[in-house]
């Protein structure tokens, strides 16, 4: 094996795992200030995905154009999702939470089935086309951006957290619920501004994502498994966890990829998920 | 009455009187065990009957550990393709006779639950749902690569001459039926009996408060591993059942996570920790698919999925306890009046 080859491996599974750090952050987020895991979240990606192919094949929108759309209805979605169903299960026993995500998850595939059939559907010629070559390496320029984007993100959703006064409400939230309500933080309208981040985070994610990879009604469900992975060993809850988590999970399935068939390159990366679970529950970040 | 709502109660509804139950189940019992009769030239309905029983049975093995233990588990749909796969592995490889075949799935099943069981039971809520999903995607995946099992083609099982030694029947399916029904029967009076006995006692009080068990010395993870084992047991059978009636079988008809996912629906909808909740989730969401599918023919368009969904989202946001709560609460206020 080159060198060369090596380090575009390595490049191109750094690119990936900033976009699975991406989509983990919204589940993060969800999870941390709520403690809900949101099961539906892979098919919060299908549909940003889904939007930002027909507005390129409709409305003959970029990708790159029609991002901070997607963003936005995503945000939308996710606040809707909120105050229309998750605020009647929140609260009461786990599985009402667990089955309510569940339902909307089973929903939102078969509706995406039944509306726009099992077709995969591809961009193929958007500003993103083309490549860098640097070196003997090759650089896909819809993965590059893809990374980049994730990054911006990923930094700008951290300073809201950690930077502003409605950020330092949403972590008053996830430590301390009852002392939060206390202080006159309405916990309702945090809970519905973290769907909506998350399913921001996810419409951008799955906007770029739509630049390189297929869209298909199952297509969240291949990328939120290696979510649940990449929040799992980042540690429940955890922001920064997520993204140093989705770079190793990202650097570990092209890896894998060498070695055992394509479609069984997950394999190793679920295996780690058992691994890190069972023997550190907390993650690599996590507090509990 | 007020203190105990809480607990998920038992059986269906209150007893009125054992010798009206009894005339009702006689009926009941006539009824399903001549049906095939009048139903002789209406494969249709003789098949979604037969599917009916299959899920209902496959609803009651995921109630008992996810109703009745409390563990949610979105990856059943693993255990039923690996008894599908092992008594027709058997079967295309040994020529085992299927009804052994069966006993092999069960215990094969029932290991691999206990496998998957002792370290996946040391997690809690979510961290074990997500186990369950990826445990059984990854299985997923390897049968699809694996040659020995046919990899992502599948297996054909060997055509033998019909009849009940060979677990075959070709042109009369009556006889799926019948199997199919006392499946059904002798798991539902299992549950029924376990609700009853110590087992069940413990599970319940498992899902409610594990601290609690544990600390009147039940080891959780013990009556957790056998509600585990009797639940993939279970569905080993139904696996082999399925292999037999379709006779062929690969990685999407049987490992696909949407079989996982409507196990666990059909409970959850009529009714998680109750007998009669899975048996009405079936015959409920089944009959939607099997409909479905003639009304709207767009194959592979998953309308009953769409109806599936939405049915679970309300269910959990306005009855969490699926359609035997509503049941319930309807018959109390009848009692009331």
């Amino acid at each position: 094996m080159t060198v060369e080859l090596l380090i575009q491996l390595l490049v191109s599974g750094l690119g990936m795992g900033f976009i699975f750090a991406l989509i983990a952050i919204g589940l993060a987020l969800i999870y941390g200030v709520m403690g809900v895991v949101n099961f539906a979240h892979g098919e919060f990606l299908m549909l940003s995905m889904y939007a930002t192919y027909f507005a390129f094949a409709l409305g003959g929108l970029d990708p790159l154009v029609s991002l901070p759309f997607v963003a936005l209805a995503m945000f939308g979605f996710g606040v809707a999702v909120y105050y229309l169903l998750m605020r009647k299960v929140i609260g009461g026993a786990t599985h009402a939470e667990i089955f309510a995500t569940f339902g909307l998850m089973v929903f939102m595939q078969a509706a995406a089935q039944f509306l726009f059939g099992a077709d995969y559907f591809s961009i193929d010629h958007s500003l993103l086309s083309g490549s860098w070559r640097v070196g003997g390496i090759t650089l896909p320029m819809p993965q590059i951006a893809a990374a980049a984007g994730a990054l911006i993100c990923t930094a700008g959703l951290y300073a809201l957290v950690f930077r502003t006064e409605l950020g330092r409400a949403l972590r008053a939230v996830s430590q301390d619920r009852v002392a939060a309500l206390t202080m006159g933080i309405d916990a309702d309208r945090i809970n519905a501004l973290s769907w909506g981040l998350a399913s921001a985070c996810v419409g951008v994610a799955g906007s770029l994502l739509a630049n390189f990879y297929y869209v298909f009604p199952r297509v969240g469900a291949v990328f939120v498994l290696i979510a649940y992975v990449t929040v799992a060993l980042g540690g429940f809850g955890s922001m920064s966890g997520a993204l140093v988590a989705g770079v190793i999970i990202g650097v570990l399935q092209v890896i894998s990829g060498l070695f055992v068939a394509s479609t069984l390159k997950f394999v190793p990366v679920y295996v780690l998920y058992l691994a890190v679970v069972l023997l550190r529950p907390r993650g690599l970040l996590g507090r509990l | 009455m007020n203190q105990t709502s809480r607990a998920i109660p038992v059986a269906g509804l209150r007893p009125t009187s054992s010798m009206g139950h009894a005339v009702a189940f006689a009926v009941l019992a006539a009824i399903l065990l001549l049906l095939p009769l009048a139903l002789g030239g209406r494969p249709f309905e003789l098949r979604l009957l037969t599917i009916i029983f299959l899920y209902a049975t496959m609803g009651q093995a995921w109630n008992i550990l996810g109703g009745y233990a409390g563990q949610t588990s979105l990856g059943h749909g693993l255990f039923f393709g690996l008894g599908a796969y092992t008594s027709t592995v058997a079967a295309v490889t040994f020529g085992l006779n299927p009804w052994l075949g069966a006993v092999l799935a069960v215990l094969v099943s029932g290991a691999a639950g206990w496998l998957i069981g002792l370290p996946c039971f040391r997690l809690r809520s979510h961290y074990f749902v997500i186990a369950t999903l990826i445990v059984a995607e990854s299985v997923h995946l390897l049968f699809s690569e694996w040659s020995f099992v046919g990899a992502a083609i599948g297996l054909e099982l060997p055509i033998r001459p019909a009849g009940w030694l060979n677990f075959e029947f070709h042109r009369n399916k009556v006889p799926y039926y019948y199997i199919a029904l006392a499946m059904l029967t002798s798991v539902t009076l299992f549950v029924v009996w376990m609700e009853r006995s110590k087992i069940g006692h413990v599970l319940k009080a498992i899902r409610d408060d594990e601290d609690a068990a544990r600390s009147l010395g039940f080891s959780p993870l013990r009556f957790k591993l056998i509600a585990m084992v009797i639940s993939a047991g279970i569905l080993g059978f139904c696996g082999t059942f399925y292999a037999q009636y379709v006779l062929l079988i690969d990685p999407p008809s049987v490992l696909s996570p949407s079989i996982s996912v409507v196990i666990a629906l059909i409970a959850i909808f009529g009714g998680i920790g109750t007998v009669a909740g899975p048996i009405i989730g079936s015959v409920v969401l089944v009959t939607i698919s099997e409909y479905s599918r003639i009304y709207f023919s767009g194959g592979g368009r998953n309308l009953d999925l769409l109806i599936y969904g939405a049915l679970i989202m309300l269910v959990a946001a306005y009855c969490p306890g699926g359609i035997m709560s509503l049941v319930r609460r309807v018959y109390a206020r009848n009692r009331k009046a």
